[in-house]
């Protein structure tokens, strides 16, 4: 059943839920940073609509940066800024930035733990018509094995807005992904977010469904078709934070039910369900599935199109989770 | 803050022992860049000796002017001035490359005081020397940022993606000093991959650009007075040098780019030197 005190939106489960980009949590996060520290600054690639890191320029239009058409020079710029003091917030497609500015990203940002938060838009296969070049599905990989790092991937606007202003908060490189499309509103203002703590939105004992990212509320759509069609109690737990890893609740929640499915949208390799194998073939080991992009681009369709064809969505979730609870 | 009236004569001998220092470091490390290094001496020396306000009793003193080594791998040159400067204790100069060492390979802020930046792969330090000197902007504050880089790192995209920034946000507050030396790992610049006329490209980059013969320290040191006095927009001072510089054998050799003297070879070095005092003469180099 529910954890009561996650919090989570009422109207869950009914057809008339809310839905909104995690990308305007981030627009509403970025103000609010930017009202707590005057250091907060924001520097964009021309692309501050769709990054909505235009609602901070309507805001604080001394403390945005253009940048143009150059992630590499971004990030170069960001670290020399958070030497002097500054907090940058650099945003872009997640594709370009940490896809293409990775080696910057490494040596001017990570190397010297700089206060640099990344912030990647359009992540990923959700991203839809613009097809593979701009979907991002390996940035959680390519961030998470960077020392100094530390990567989010909130599940709903609300809570992109929570992290965004926590990144401010915290010393040293934050990665934040988010998304493009419309997705459900999962939490509250209430719901409780720390980094690195993951939090149980449902309790059970038979499997855990471990996610991140607007497909928490996939997991959690599967977990009450499972319970209700199957008697099959799923426990679901929002690992927002992937690096670094709530390894207690994580391991708490594998012990209890001793199958894990993994759940992200992103390449299997690598991400969220490649942290939690490392993880959990090293203390715990247990029967883990992952639910993910199988070694393989995407292409354009409509995002629901895609995450039926790319076997993202609840569907996908309930199929994992019934051919691991033979296994057990 | 740190003393700086030396006299041009005083400024030839440090940049001389400045030299010794770095033949000493690359014979006990075994590895590194020589050529590099040996040119860039003579500029390291303007800059921490006479035109840089800084204070190596404070290094995190905040309105001091910055440094970003772009070029990483002339690393030597930055840490012989820096402990010459007061910054760390001249024997720690003999454990670069070494297990433990805060003298990294390539120059690592996190682990020495008076390094500003990480770099080592090329074409980044001008983007962070950009953000340091908008930083200053913005916040009214006086500070200036150097940035040292090589003339092969121009090859990088990234450099020329700074240059548009430092121009379109008219950074006055930032120099960039570009160390010609023509050579690179694999051969004469203008084989590998042409650079020039990197006057004319800079310009219309809409920077303010000086030359100077990179081996006359009065002159660098008046290239950087200019740029002080040029509002609206970032100067590049390209410094014509000699890889090598100082020590014969290795002058204008590209072969000598990355790789550190033996140990007889260094003793040539050093005793060659050691009997030109101050003198370095360059008057072919423009």
């Amino acid at each position: 059943m529910l954890n009561k005190k996650a919090y989570l939106n009422p109207k869950l489960f009914s057809k008339n839920i809310e839905m909104e980009p995690t990308r305007n949590g981030y627009g509403r996060g970025l103000v609010e940073a930017g009202k707590r520290d005057k250091n907060v600054v924001v520097l964009c690639c021309d692309l501050k609509d769709s990054t909505r890191s235009k609602m901070f320029e309507d805001k604080f239009p001394d403390r945005f940066v253009e940048i143009g058409v150059a992630e590499q020079n971004m990030a170069g710029i960001a670290a020399g800024m958070s030497f002097a003091g500054k907090i940058p917030f650099i945003s872009s497609y997640a594709v370009f930035s940490p896809g293409r500015n990775w080696d910057q990203i490494r040596v001017s940002i990570c190397y010297s733990n700089a206060n640099v938060k990344i912030a990647g838009a359009h992540s990923g296969i959700s991203v839809g018509p613009d097809g593979a070049t701009h979907q991002a599905l390996e940035d959680i990989a390519i961030t998470r094995v960077l020392p100094n790092m530390t990567v989010i991937a909130p599940c709903d606007s609300i809570e992109t807005a929570k992290a965004t202003v926590a990144a401010a908060k915290i010393k040293g490189p934050v990665y934040i992904r988010f998304a493009r499309e419309k997705t459900p509103i999962i939490t509250t203002p209430k719901t409780p977010f720390k980094i690195g703590k993951a939090v149980v939105y449902r309790e059970g004992g038979d499997v855990s469904i471990i996610a991140c990212g607007p497909l928490v509320y996939e997991a959690l759509a599967a977990a009450e078709h499972l319970y209700k069609k199957y008697k099959i109690d799923c426990e679901v737990i929002n690992s927002h934070t992937i690096k670094p890893l709530d390894e207690k609740t994580i391991l708490r929640s594998a012990k209890k039910t001793g199958a894990v499915v993994t759940v992200e949208e992103h390449q299997m390799a690598g991400g969220l369900g490649g942290a939690i194998a490392e993880f959990l073939s090293r203390e715990y080991p247990v029967y883990i599935e992952r639910v993910g992009v199988e070694d393989t681009f995407g292409e354009s369709g409509t995002p629901d199109e895609l995450l039926k064809e790319y076997k993202l969505n609840r569907d996908a979730v309930v199929e994992k989770v019934k051919s691991i609870i033979k296994l057990k | 803050m740190f003393k700086q009236n030396y006299t041009e004569k005083q400024l030839k001998k440090i940049a001389n022992s400045v030299r010794q220092d770095i033949v000493k470091m690359l014979v006990k490390a075994g590895s590194g860049h020589s050529a590099g290094p040996l040119g860039m001496a003579d500029v390291f020396t303007a800059l921490y000796f006479a035109v840089m306000r800084h204070d190596p009793k404070k290094p995190n003193w905040k309105d001091r002017d910055r440094l970003v080594l772009s070029c990483g791998h002339i690393a030597p040159v930055l840490y012989a001035v820096l402990s010459r400067c007061g910054y760390f204790p001249r024997k720690e100069l003999w454990t670069l490359r070494k297990l433990g060492t805060r003298l990294q390979g390539h120059p690592h802020n996190l682990a020495l005081p008076g390094v500003e930046n990480s770099s080592g792969p090329l074409g980044q330090g001008l983007s962070q020397a950009a953000g340091m000197a908008l930083a200053a902007l913005m916040d009214g504050a006086s500070w200036r940022v150097y940035c040292v880089m090589s003339d092969g790192e121009q090859q990088e995209g990234q450099i020329w993606e700074a240059a548009m920034f430092a121009a379109k946000n008219r950074l006055y507050n930032l120099t960039a000093l570009m160390d010609r030396n023509n050579i690179q790992i694999d051969g004469f610049t203008e084989d590998v991959m042409p650079l020039e006329p990197l006057r004319d490209k800079y310009e219309a980059f809409g920077w303010h650009v000086l030359e100077v013969d990179g081996h006359n320290i009065e002159a660098i040191i008046d290239a950087c007075h200019e740029a002080e006095a040029i509002y609206e927009k970032p100067t590049l001072i390209i410094c014509h040098t000699i890889p090598g510089k100082g020590v014969h054998f290795m002058e204008r050799d590209f072969n000598w780019h990355g790789k550190p003297p033996k140990k007889e070879e260094a003793k040539h070095a050093l005793r060659h030197l050691r009997s030109m005092e101050g003198r370095i003469v360059c008057g072919d180099s423009e």
